[in-house]
């Protein structure tokens, strides 16, 4: 990065820690970092929608979409998330192909489980085992993204449902009265009025989607606990590091960037809070109008 | 082999007793219900004995932190923010990384005889565990303390009551039963957090691990995720409801005094990893 990294060992600590702590590998272990704010970017919205769906579907009046959406709902509960992160990697990987194998080779006639073996045609593979590497990393990570949204959705789904029951009956049944049909009153009313129910649990969920970034290590994504490892051990399969074991340090990094995140995650969620409460028939805000007054 | 066989061979494999070599090339059904019911013994280890611990500890914590003292204010309230702030899994690998370069760093003086255990996950992951839960706890206890009705605080005052007396007699009952239902669910996360610990730094010592550990396991060598996980699945369900009987049977003791329609219900609310 700087000129004077030619020869590191002539260097003083100072402008050794400079040359170090900005060369190759550690520019990607910055990236990793985007790795995690790109999950959370694009996990929030998906689960959140995910959530909806759920929730919704729980509360309709068709027999089998309700116990889908109440089957998904209470998925979660009762068995570790961590489980379900380990599985649907591997299962939503193999319905992929298996469905992929069903289009692309309709010929094919051997079993596709083979005793501890899941054979596809080699031109149902996804990816390709010709493409390049990054397809295939890319491959990895949107699937970690979408199980964390399968997952972290469930979860909405339960804070949302529970959120749609807070409404005051009062204001289903004024909309009922006004001649509102079930989707219009869904629409109109329930959708619009029960979001400052669900922010405490929202918000409750954000945080605790932050702090399951790190498991994307676990599903097989270079991720942030990825390079702490690699950049911290002494001796590595590829490259040799002129320090000893700094693991240490580096989760400790890791430890104070998520302390820094989740904080102003607080704040700014308690301030989000505090203006959607505005002017609502809640305690939050009846004690604003209160304390203006 | 026959299942029976089965049983015998793995039961307790996951403490080291039976069989050594965990089963390879065709994987019945019932060894692997078998072995991952044998790793559940490590879920429940963990589980029970953090629990247990992390209680007292996390009803100091709240009292800390609610005190007027700074001295005990501000330690309670960094330890509640560095705990519940940061992922269980980073909490771990830290732990595992300071408890191996500890002995290290210290090159004169051995301490490794003292340090090993906690390299182990027996030990180091129990005191995560521990930590972890009483943080979060300590919060739920902390939340409760602020909630006592002022009418009970001044009844004990009324009485003469003061000090340590209050405590035992008022504070302390009433922060439990108010605590009691948050308080289950904390316990319920923390069985289901105990299947991340050989997942980070601690190593499975000679394939000894947790239920998950042997599920990954049998996932990774039959390539089948659709048998293990589920049999997880539904160990785990079990373990939850067991947790959930125990703790309502004590929610009742706790509300016997009170009317029957103010009694706290403990209804079980998700919200999981840390």
């Amino acid at each position: 990065m700087f000129e004077f990294c030619a020869d590191p060992s002539t260097l003083d600590t100072a402008p050794w820690f400079a040359c170090y702590l900005t060369n190759g590998v550690h520019m990607l272990f910055y990236q990793s970092f985007l790795t995690v704010l790109l999950l959370l970017a694009i996990t929030a919205p998906v689960a959140l929608a995910f959530g909806f769906v759920g929730a919704a579907a729980s509360r309709s009046h068709i027999l089998p979409i309700s116990w889908m959406g109440k089957l998904y709902t209470s998925m979660v509960r009762g068995v570790p998330d961590i489980a379900f992160f380990l599985f649907f990697v591997i299962a939503l990987d193999q319905a992929l192909e298996w469905v992929n194998h069903q289009i692309q080779c309709p010929d094919w006639d051997e079993p596709i489980r083979q005793g501890a073996n899941f054979v596809v045609c080699q031109a149902a593979k996804i990816p390709l085992s010709s493409a390049p590497q990054w397809v295939h990393e890319v491959y990895n990570y949107f699937i970690a993204v979408f199980t964390f949204s399968i997952v972290f959705g469930a979860f909405a789904a339960n804070v949302l449902f529970g959120a749609m029951r807070a409404v005051p009956r009062a204001q289903l049944e004024t909309a009922e009265a006004y001649g509102m049909t079930r989707r219009q009153t869904f629409w109109r009313i329930l959708v619009p009025q029960m979001w400052i129910y669900a922010l405490p649990g929202l918000s409750n969920l954000w945080m605790i989607l932050i702090k399951a970034t790190p498991l994307l290590f676990l599903l097989g994504v270079e991720d942030i606990v990825y390079w702490a490892r690699e950049l911290g051990g002494s001796r590595t399969s590829q490259y040799a590091y002129p320090h000893p074991d700094w693991r240490l340090w580096y989760f400790l990094a890791l430890l104070v960037f998520y302390l820094g995140f989740t904080r102003v995650s607080e704040v700014v969620l308690a301030r989000i809070t505090r203006r959607l409460s505005h002017g609502q028939a809640t305690a939050g805000g009846e004690a604003q109008g209160k304390a203006a007054a | 082999m026959s299942c029976w066989e089965t049983v015998q061979a793995y039961a307790f494999r996951s403490l080291g007793f039976g069989e050594r070599l965990l089963p390879r090339g065709e994987i019945s059904l019932c060894e692997q219900v078998t072995l991952i019911g044998s790793g559940m013994i490590w879920n429940i280890y963990f589980g029970v004995l953090a629990l247990f611990f992390g209680f007292f500890f996390a009803v100091t914590l709240a009292v800390a932190k609610n005190s007027q003292a700074k001295w005990a204010r501000k330690p309670a309230e960094w330890f509640i923010f560095v705990f519940r702030g940061s992922p269980l899994f980073i909490q771990f690998f830290l732990a595992y990384f300071a408890l191996v370069r500890l002995p290290e760093e210290i090159g004169t003086l051995d301490i490794s005889w003292l340090t090993d255990p906690f390299a182990k996950a027996w030990l180091g992951a129990l005191i995560v565990l521990f930590l972890n839960t009483a943080a979060y706890a300590g919060e739920i206890f902390y939340g409760a303390l602020r909630s006592i009705p002022k009418g009970d605080l001044e009844a004990a005052d009324a009485y003469g009551m003061s000090g340590f007396k209050r405590f035992r007699r008022v504070v302390y009952p009433t922060m439990l039963r108010l605590a009691w239902p948050a308080y289950t669910n904390e316990a319920i996360f923390l069985f289901h957090a105990t299947t991340l610990v050989y997942f980070s730094g601690f190593p499975a010592f000679r394939q000894q691990g947790d239920a998950l550990y042997y599920a990954s396991y049998f996932a990774d060598r039959t390539f089948n995720p659709f048998v293990p996980y589920p049999i997880v699945a539904i160990f785990f369900i079990i373990l939850t409801l067991i947790v959930i009987t125990v703790f309502s049977l004590i929610n009742r003791r706790l509300n016997r005094h009170l009317p029957a329609e103010r009694r706290a219900r403990v209804r079980y609310r998700p919200n999981l990893i840390r």
